[in-house]
């Protein structure tokens, strides 16, 4: 089954041309849940749907059925820009031998009550 | 419909389980049990119809999808056949698996064969609809039981309705390949429309006491909203007429004996079989 409206990457929908000759696989979705009011919306995985309106469905189907979410979104994966991996050195090391950073470093102060 | 209704939880504002249904002692007359039993083969087969798509369907996505509006209507077919069982000292189980084709009360749509994905879907749009405006009213029967099941069921009911919505608008839309087969499969499906919507002498007797709903009387609401449904995806809704039906009377099309065949096949081999 070629599917009906097919997506693009960006999740916008195109109407079909009518030829399809090979399958096109389906775009990939990550599906943020919100547990409960409150609480921001958390990674829980990813999908395939054809396009937006389908992937919330499928995102129902597949991360909400235990009366886990209030709320859902999916976002094209290919819109979700990551930092390298390989990368990770510069990124995230930065703080390195900078303790005054970690509110830790500091000592408390005498007589200071509810700190 | 029995007093001690409220000592259980059997009320329209608790999510009703079939095991509430089996321990509630509540006793249907023979007439609700039959009535019970028309909406619990429905589901039941229907069921069982749609569990064959769970590794078929065209992703995994479709097949938790397929599957989920499988138990959602397994789940219905469990409460409506405990409560219609207790008419007559029977388990959800012994009408279940234990019953021969000619005394299973569903309709013909359900007992259709799959066939292609879009024939599936031409099914679910005339099945999740039907069920719609059936349970949607159902909710306000006398019978409280009735009315409790109704009121869960019609909440993924209507999940089934959108979802199959969904897919007649990407298949009738879609590529000239898609669209052809949307076409077959409510070509093919149209038949047994029909009969959903005739009223026999225990609908008509049922509604008269405020239990049951007529089945006639669905039929505008079901018309309007498979219009609506059809106009969006550029499609139009058959004309042909109806198959001559008689599921009601236990008289089936030749795709049920083997449904059940295979449905049943463990129960009877294995009689009390538990896993």
């Amino acid at each position: 089954m070629t599917g009906g409206s097919t997506t693009g990457d960006d999740g916008s929908k195109t109407k079909g041309t009518g030829v399809h000759e090979s399958r096109q696989p389906w775009p990939l979705w990550e599906v943020f849940v919100r547990s409960s009011r409150g609480l921001s919306h958390v990674h829980a995985g990813s999908l395939h749907a054809p396009d937006a309106d389908m992937a919330v469905r499928n995102a129902r189907d597949l991360y909400t059925r235990r009366n886990e979410g209030v709320s859902l979104w999916v976002v094209p994966s290919s819109a979700i820009i990551s930092s390298d991996p390989d990368a990770k050195g510069q990124y995230f090391e930065s703080a390195q031998g900078k303790d005054y950073r970690h509110a830790t470093y500091y000592t408390k102060s005498e007589g200071v009550k509810h700190l | 419909m029995s007093d001690n209704a409220s000592a259980t939880r059997i009320t329209r504002g608790n999510a009703l389980r079939p095991e509430d249904i089996a321990v509630s002692g509540l006793k249907p007359s023979d007439e609700v049990g039959q009535y019970a039993l028309r909406l619990g083969d429905d589901a039941l087969i229907l069921a069982q119809r749609l569990s064959w798509w769970i590794s078929r369907a065209p992703e995994l996505e479709e097949d938790v999808a397929l599957g989920n509006i499988g138990l959602d209507q397994l789940g219905h077919a469990r409460s409506f056949l405990t409560y219609a069982g207790h008419a007559w000292d029977k388990t959800e189980d012994d009408l279940a698996y234990f019953r021969r084709e000619p005394e299973f009360r569903s309709a013909h749509l359900f007992e259709q064969p799959n066939g292609d994905f879009a024939c599936t879907i031409a099914r679910q749009l005339v099945a999740s609809h039907f069920q719609h405006e059936l349970y949607s009213r159902l909710v306000d029967s006398a019978d409280e039981t009735l009315g409790a099941i109704a009121a869960k069921a019609v909440k993924e009911v209507d999940y089934h309705k959108d979802h199959s919505v969904q897919w007649l608008l990407r298949l009738g839309q879609g590529t000239e390949e898609s669209r052809r087969r949307m076409i077959d499969g409510v070509k093919l499906t149209w038949p047994y429309v029909e009969e959903l919507f005739e009223d026999d002498d225990l609908t008509t007797a049922l509604a008269e006491q405020g239990v049951a709903v007529l089945p006639s009387e669905l039929r505008e609401s079901f018309d309007a909203a498979i219009a609506a449904a059809f106009e969006q995806a550029d499609l139009t809704v058959p004309t042909d007429p109806g198959a001559s039906g008689g599921g009601r009377r236990g008289h089936h099309s030749e795709h049920l004996g083997f449904l059940l065949a295979e449905m049943q096949v463990l129960a009877r081999e294995y009689p009390g079989a538990s896993w």
